[in-house]
Formats: structure tokens, sequence, C-alpha cells
């Protein structure tokens, strides 16, 4: 079944939300994507389907979808932005998502409109911690 | 319920998931990886969650024309065919292969989710019949091993002589009884074998030892997608009849099986949907319940979806309005709100090229 976290990377300096997705934040923009456990339970990504540029994304709220050959996740936005890139590379490669989550297999770039939202995200020990309860 | 292989299964790292009452690997390293094993050398399945039934008996032939839709009569000894089991009304209980082991003896293998259904109803079916209907499930463990080059890499394994295409043949596989059956449910070349639980982990180990894949439902479910060969539950239900379903060739109404009025009906008047298969064009991957639109107007429902790893492309297979069931027909595909433009598909969806 699900491999446990001791398998997967989870990069120190990233922030984490609870529904498997990561935040790079600097300054006022952040990368989203999503983690190591996400890839690896969803299996072989085949499809990203993004937002547009300049769409708004709650944070909480799914803002994209990612499939496997088999099943389809929503993603969770992490914070809440305006998205100012997407990574039109998955297009073509949307397997990068499971083979670099947190380099070439990133999402979206947004501008943050409400910053202060990251003091609720995880550290990587507080995620890593819920992974294995 | 686990089969004989679960072991197996945990040590190779596989993604187990409940199916039918069964915890079944969907995956071991990959959907795609498993696909493309199939489509071009050899994988294998463990299918021991299916059902085995004997009939047995003077009356075999009789009984199981009256219960299986195709003519049964036309299987010889040593003869395999594919068959639905159909209600009064024609839907469909069940889709099978029936094997003729012997002059009154025959094998059917059923569906894991349908098998104590099936058994009570031919259990009911067979009191008119001098005939014996046995639930011998548990006597087998089923392997399917499919591919281009599945039946030399099993036949020079396991050291036995394979039957072909759409026969059985009793061999010894493990130094115990075995059959060999040449089906599968893949589009590939393939036997699947009738094993002795008891033997079924070395024989696993011997066919990973000479290169075979192991494969799981996943994969499984995309090949016989490709291929346009129904699933029960999904394409198949006894609300569906087979002449909607596209089965109409596997029913012979002469031979007066149950439902042979309900199927010749549905011919002679044809039916309001009609199953196709479709491809999306450009984006989207299409999921079963996904509605099929024209304009604003719901025309069907997809019974069976997944992204196709052969045809890189989003495909399924849909129920529409007979009216708009043409090869070349552009719908939609509602995808959880986003609309799919796709085209309507001659089957199957993917081809051996030649």
């Amino acid at each position: 079944m699900a491999t446990g976290s001791s398998e997967g990377t989870y990069p120190d300096g990233l922030r984490y939300h609870e529904e498997h997705d990561w935040a790079r934040i600097e300054g006022d923009r952040a990368t989203l994507g999503i983690t190591w456990y996400a890839q690896d339970s969803l299996g072989e990504v085949v499809f990203f389907d993004s937002p547009e540029v300049g769409a708004t994304i709650q944070k909480d709220s799914s803002y994209a979808e990612v499939e496997s050959v088999k099943a389809v996740s929503d993603v969770i936005a992490p914070l809440s932005g305006e998205v100012v890139e997407v990574n039109d590379a998955l297009q073509d490669s949307p397997e990068k998502v499971n083979e670099d989550p947190y380099g070439e297999g990133w999402l979206v770039k947004v501008r943050l409109t409400s910053p202060q939202e990251s003091e609720t995200l995880l550290g990587v020990a507080e995620y890593r911690k819920m992974l294995d309860r | 319920m686990r089969t004989p292989l679960h072991e197996q299964h945990v040590e190779l790292g596989a993604k187990i998931v409940p199916f039918a009452g069964w915890e079944m690997p969907v995956t071991y390293e990959g959907i795609r990886e498993e696909h493309s094993a199939v489509r071009r050398h050899a994988g294998m399945f463990d299918v021991s969650h299916m059902g085995q039934v004997e009939v047995e008996g003077p009356g075999a032939l009789a009984f199981l024309q009256r219960v299986l839709s195709n003519d049964v009569a036309r299987i010889n000894v040593g003869g395999a065919q594919y068959s639905l089991l159909c209600n009064e009304d024609g839907g469909v209980i069940d889709d099978l292969f029936a094997y003729r082991l012997g002059v009154d003896r025959y094998l059917i293998v059923t569906n894991a989710a349908n098998h104590e259904t099936d058994l009570a109803w031919l259990g009911r079916q067979s009191r008119e019949f001098d005939v014996l209907v046995r639930d011998v499930a548990d006597r087998y463990a089923m392997l399917a091993v499919q591919g281009p080059h599945a039946r030399d890499v099993v036949s020079r394994a396991l050291r036995i002589e394979l039957p072909p295409r759409f026969h059985v043949s009793h061999v010894q596989i493990g130094r115990r009884p075995a059959q060999a059956c040449g089906t599968g449910y893949t589009g590939e070349e393939g036997v699947e074998l009738l094993l002795d639980p008891e033997v079924a982990t070395p024989i696993w180990a011997e066919l990973l030892d000479a290169g075979v894949v192991p494969c799981g439902l996943g994969a499984r479910d995309t090949l016989r997608l490709e291929v346009c060969y129904p699933l029960h539950g999904n394409e198949l239900s006894p609300e569906r009849n087979p002449v909607e379903a596209g089965l109409g060739w596997c029913c012979k109404e002469e031979t007066h099986f149950i439902g042979a009025e309900a199927v010749a009906r549905a011919r002679a008047e044809g039916t309001a949907e009609q199953l196709v298969a479709f491809k999306i064009e450009g984006q989207g991957i299409p999921r079963e319940g996904n509605p099929v639109m024209a304009g604003e107007e719901q025309v069907g429902t997809v019974t069976s979806g997944t992204y196709s790893p052969s045809l890189e492309l989003g495909a399924g297979m849909a129920y529409v309005r007979s009216e708009l069931a043409e090869v070349g027909t552009e719908v939609e595909i509602d995808v959880r709100g986003k609309r799919r433009p796709a085209r309507i598909a001659s089957k199957p969806l993917y081809a051996k090229r030649s």
C-alpha cells in the first residue's frame, strides 16, 4: 500500500499543506506543487489540468487537477494568490511531477494576496510527523 | 479475501486495493509500464479472484444451451466460447467463457463480483436438467499470461504444450493437473492458466524468472478498454441487453436461451441507445459516469474512461442515443464541468499494427 514517508523526500525550506502540497515562498511570490507522498499515491501523472495565468486561487480550495491513468486528484492551494505563471512543460511531460516533484515538476507560481497565511502551513518535521500518523 | 499469491504481490511492492471483496494488486511498477509490457512482450495477471463453476452430467449441454446466449453445441471437447448469462428480459447477469473439458463436462469462468449471483442463478435453472452445478472456485488459482511473447515464454518455462486460441487443454503444471486456456482479456495473444493453488507461488516465481512482467488490475483495465472488451458492471448489467452493448454476435436466439425473445425483439426493433467507443480530441481524460453532451443536451453516459497508454490520449466507451452512435460523430464529454470535444471512434480503439 502507500509507501511510508520514510521513502519519500521532503526538502527543508518548503512549507507544507496537509493536503500534500508544498510552497516555496520568496517574498510575496510562491511556487506551488504536490509532495512526494501525493505523487506516489496518485501514480504516474499523465495530465495536469492547469489554471489560467491571472486566475485567483484560494487557500484550502482546489485550483487544478492532476490525473494518473486511473485516478484524478484535486490540487489544493496551500496559499491564496493570483497565478502569474503555469508550468507549461508539464503539458508535454506531465511525468516530471513524479520524477522531480519539487523541481521541474512544479505546478504554478503565484503572487500571494495574503502572505500571512504561510504561518498556518507545516514545516517539514510537522509534515513528516503527519504522514507517519 | 486474498488470493494464493497475495504474499508475492506484497513482496513485489504492489499497491493493493479492494476489488469485489478481494485484496488485489492494482499496479506494481506503474500502469503504463505494465500496459506496454503486455503490448510488446509478456505480462502476467493474478486473476485468482475470478470464479469457476463446473457443470457436469448428461444434461450439461441442454442446460448450458438454455442459460448461455451463444450456441454451446458448437463447442467441441477442448473448445472455448464467449457467452452471456441473461435474465428473462435479456439483461446481462454476467459475461463469461465456457470451456468444454469433456463430453458432459464444462467449466465456466465468472466475474468475481458476480460469482455468487451466477451460482444462485445456475443452481435455480439447473433443477429441470440432469446436471450437477458445482462451485469450484476454491480449487483454482488463475494466472493470465498475455502479450506477443506470452505463449512462447509459458510453454518454455513450464514445459507444456499450449492449446490454440479459444481452446483448452488439460496439462500438468507443477506436477499437478491444470487447465491451459487460449483466452484472455487484453487483445493480445496469451493463455490463462487454471492452477492448483498449492503450486501458484512456485509457478509465479518461475514465470517471473523467465522475464514475465507482473501486471495489476490497472493495466488489465486499460488493456481491455483499448480493445473495447466490455466489463460487467460498467458496459454490461442486468438492465442492459446484449444488442445495445454490441454483443448480438454471441446471442443465438435459435437455441432458445433464457432471454432470447427479448434479444430478438431488441434486434428487430433497434435500441434507444448503443455502446460506442470514443476518443477525446485534445486534452482531458474521460471517467466513468461523465455525461456525453450534444449542445446543451445530455445524450449519453461514459461507462469506462481512461488515459489510453497506447494511443496517448483520453478514450473510453459510452452509451449514447442510437442516432448519434455513428463513427465520426462529434460530441462533448463533460469531464467534471469542463467540456472536452470527442469523436465516436470505431472499435477496437487500439489495433495491432500487422
